[in-house]
């Protein structure tokens, strides 16, 4: 029972990285039917901005408390990261709005390739490991709950609380619902749609930047390459909660994540992922459009 | 970019200012984006911390080359454009008014003197111009064969485009011919001429008859039936592992493993294809992706059978059919069997008819199918599933034969690959390539097979020429590894191609049935390809 407890809790962790970057995508796949390849290596990017930003308090200053080194990290991850994302919508995705589907789908996959290069060719292609940020552990009957896990699942709260509040409580998220409903007749009615188009990717990558903060604390290292996997991942799990729904890509994320460390725990670590694709496609057979997702009405 | 600025103001500002002002922008921008990444350079010190190494020169040179970009592109690049926009519609000469001014008879001329005295003097290019300025001069004469050769298919342009697949044929055939003697010319001598071979038949050759083959393997599953497949790599991989774990184990031959490897792949399309059958569009490109990703993690894993990330070596060659072989050991090898100098370019260049073969024999299949019920149904399938259905149209029957088609060429291409190779391991079978053989059929325009040609042509081609600038090393120091740009390249030349013609290459599409007579649509009336 501790045993399953504890990996309830680790799967809850990894759950709320995958559930912050699958937003990333479902938002941009509700508001503009596209599938944003590149979402992974932005996750990646603001990880890589974490740490350089990490480096220089650490260089700068002699001690930062970890709150508030956080915080910074955090804060300038999600600002750089979402220019990114709001450039490359602007150079690779805007241009082809109103184009056939697989063309954006293209750049998005020529963007992911020019993200994990660019970083690789400026940063190096070596791992870049850091020091450990928080190391306390915590013990109640048995189970170690890390205050590293804690942390991740407290931010990841407070972030979706305030992501909800701003999609269902503000003009700008009823322009974005508004957008996913109907673009045409939302330009109608004064609607700035590409506006809110380039914010709802700044949004997404402001959270990818976060997932991205917590994934380089959680694990302490992070290497160009390693956007593509929890990006997949991020992506199966907006797919499995049923894309374009904002809390199915929370429910998917967490359910890859609990797949995930409950597939390690007590079967085979080597197969965690297979795992994890398995489940999807089995789900999908069952539920085509995914746990939360509205079925696709067909008209003729 | 468009939109900064509003149209009021584009009014009222001259063309300077607006590019200024466009500059100021695009220097902000790119500050914010690169001043972590470019300024600032995380790097392991002696006792392995991480560390920083500012380089502002280096950030400040990329904005300032950015800005200045950003600048002409502004102030000259879009009037310019504009104007010939204009122009070309005035005088009816679409893309001609440009390029009739690029390409001249004089030029063309200086470009063949140029290539003819660099050419003489090869062998002292070095001792004369020391080895800096050397790389220069085989760079600027590598250019000047690009543009004499551009020039020459320019003045021919109509005669080319009338008999394309004819002529693209022929070149293919003659490739390897041309430049073994070409190289044996230049060498002087007959061996010299097969050594020098190798890289161009292989690396360019072969390299990119493969991924022609997988993107024509692909286009029956994205192009034609309309089906978003991002793990076609899985039934590469299926292919070369059945010609890699038969062909080690049990000393199959090439020629029984081959269609054995496309009747793994086919089978494993068709297990693919079950469970995704009600499944649409990113639903199902989704499962797919799973797919690609389980098939290599497997290959991974399952280390008894596969050997896990060490890969299986040793994977026996191919043989002419059994009669000539391309083993030195053996007894009908094929420089005894001949009585010629020994060389392992014989073997490349029989791999090269071959994957050249078997490109051939695809796009056969290909065109054969689209004119056969099944093949139609494909692309009905693609336009309207609905209607589809409606008419009496077996949608299940339907896309299991395009994954299980489409999975086939893949088998055969992995098969041939892990022949070419000799060695297989699941680093070959990434993500990557699945999203460069997709990336490749849409280029190219889905369903046109020529488009597709040309875009694996242009895009592994130009990937592979990057290879080749070595020289740039004298310009930016010896750390400088031209290699490592070559993936960033290759995204940037994605997008931006993908940006100025978004229907690939090929825009416009040829019906296979037609009222009275054939006549070309352009790729916009159709859905996702051929129409």
């Amino acid at each position: 029972m501790q045993y399953f407890v504890q990996q309830l809790i680790n799967g809850l962790t990894l759950g709320s990285i995958y559930g912050l970057i699958a937003i990333g995508y479902t938002m941009v796949y509700g508001i503009i039917g596209m599938i944003n390849f590149a979402h992974g290596d932005i996750f990646m990017v603001g990880a890589f901005t974490a740490l350089i930003v990490f480096l220089i308090l650490g260089a700068l200053f002699y001690s930062v408390p970890v709150v508030v080194a956080l915080l910074i990290m955090m804060i300038v991850a999600m600002l750089l990261t979402s220019l990114y994302n709001w450039t490359i919508e602007k150079v690779a995705y805007r241009p082809l709005r109103g184009s056939f589907r697989l063309a954006p789908l293209i750049t998005a996959i020529g963007m992911s390739i020019v993200l994990s290069n660019f970083v690789q060719v400026t940063q190096g292609p070596r791992n870049k490991p850091i020091p450990p940020m928080v190391s306390k552990v915590y013990n109640i009957e048995g189970i170690s709950v890390s205050l590293k896990q804690i942390i991740i699942v407290v931010v990841t709260a407070l972030l979706l609380a305030l992501f909800w509040y701003l999609v269902n409580r503000t003009s700008l998220g009823r322009a974005q619902r508004a957008c996913e409903q109907d673009r045409k007749m939302a330009a109608l009615l004064g609607i700035d749609v590409d506006r809110t188009i380039s914010i709802t990717f700044v949004m997404g990558a402001a959270l990818a930047a976060v997932a991205g903060t917590l994934f380089l604390m959680y694990y302490g290292v992070i290497a160009f390459s390693d956007g593509f996997t929890p990006g997949v991942k991020a992506f199966t799990a907006a797919v499995l909660g049923g894309i374009g729904s904002l809390p199915g890509a929370v429910l998917g994320g967490l359910m890859i994540g609990f797949i995930e460390s409950m597939w390690s725990a007590y079967f085979s670590i080597d197969y965690k992922d297979v795992a994890a694709f398995s489940i999807l496609a089995i789900v999908l057979i069952f539920l085509p459009s995914g746990i939360l997702g509205r079925p696709e009405v067909e008209k003729v | 970019m468009p939109g900064t600025a509003s149209p009021e103001r584009d009014i009222v500002a001259t063309p300077v200012q607006r590019a200024t002002r466009e500059a100021l922008y695009a220097g902000a921008i790119a500050l914010g984006l690169f001043v972590l990444f470019i300024g600032l350079k995380t790097d392991q010190n002696i006792s392995n911390e991480l560390i920083l190494v500012p380089r502002w020169p280096l950030l400040a040179a990329v904005i300032v080359l950015t800005m200045a970009g950003r600048f002409f592109y502004v102030a000259y690049g879009q009037p310019f454009l504009a104007s010939q926009k204009v122009a070309d519609i005035a005088t009816g000469l679409l893309p001609d008014s440009v390029a009739t001014r690029f390409f001249r008879l004089p030029y063309f001329i200086a470009a063949i003197a140029i290539v003819a005295v660099l050419a003489l003097l090869a062998g002292s290019l070095d001792s004369l111009l020391g080895p800096g300025l050397a790389g220069y001069a085989r760079f600027a004469r590598a250019l000047a064969i690009i543009y004499a050769l551009a020039s020459v298919l320019f003045y021919f342009r109509s005669f080319i485009h009338a008999h394309f697949s004819v002529l693209g044929i022929a070149a293919l055939a003659v490739y390897p011919i041309i430049v073994v003697l070409v190289l044996a010319l230049y060498s002087g001598s007959m061996a010299g001429g097969f050594q020098g071979s190798l890289k161009w038949v292989d690396n360019f050759g072969i390299q990119i008859l493969i991924y022609v083959m997988l993107a024509w393997g692909l286009n029956i599953v994205v192009g034609l039936a309309g089906l978003l497949d991002l793990g076609y790599v899985a039934f590469y991989a299926v292919g070369a592992y059945a010609y890699a774990l038969l062909g080690t184990h049990f000393g199959l031959s090439f020629w029984i493993l081959l269609p054995a490897a496309g009747a793994m792949a086919a089978f494993w399309g068709v297990l693919l294809g079950f469970p995704v059958l009600r499944l649409r569009g990113d639903y199902l490109a989704i499962v797919t992706l799973a797919f690609g990703e389980i098939i290599r993690l497997v290959l991974i894993n399952w280390r008894e059978v596969t050997n896990g990330s060490a890969g299986i070596s040793g994977i026996p060659k191919v043989s002419f059919f059994g009669l000539i072989s391309f083993n030195v050991s053996d007894p009908n090898y094929i420089a005894k069997v001949f009585d010629i100098a020994q060389s392992g370019a014989y073997y490349k260049i029989f791999l090269y008819y071959l994957i050249l073969g078997l490109c051939l024999l695809t796009a056969f299949v290909t065109i054969r199918l689209r004119r056969m019920p099944v093949g139609r149904a494909w692309e009905a399938l693609r336009e309207d599933e609905i209607a589809c259905r409606s008419l009496g149209i077996n949608t299940t029957t339907t896309k299991l034969t395009a994954f299980a088609t489409g999975a086939m060429f893949g088998g055969f291409a992995g098969s041939f690959f892990a022949a070419r190779q000799g060695f297989v391991s699941p680093e070959s079978f990434i993500f990557l390539e699945s999203a460069i053989i997709l990336a490749i059929v849409v280029l190219g325009g889905m369903g046109s097979l020529v488009g597709i040609a040309v875009a694996a042509m242009v895009m592994i081609g130009g990937t592979e020429a990057l290879r080749e600038l070595d020289f740039l090393k004298q310009v930016f120091g010896p750390d400088f590894t031209p290699e490592l740009y070559r993936m960033l390249l290759f995204g940037m030349a994605m997008v931006i191609v993908m940006v100025w013609k978004p229907r690939g290459f090929v825009g416009s599409r040829e019906p296979t049935a037609f009222l009275k007579m054939r006549r070309a649509v352009s790729g916009s009336f159709t859905k996702e390809g051929h129409g």
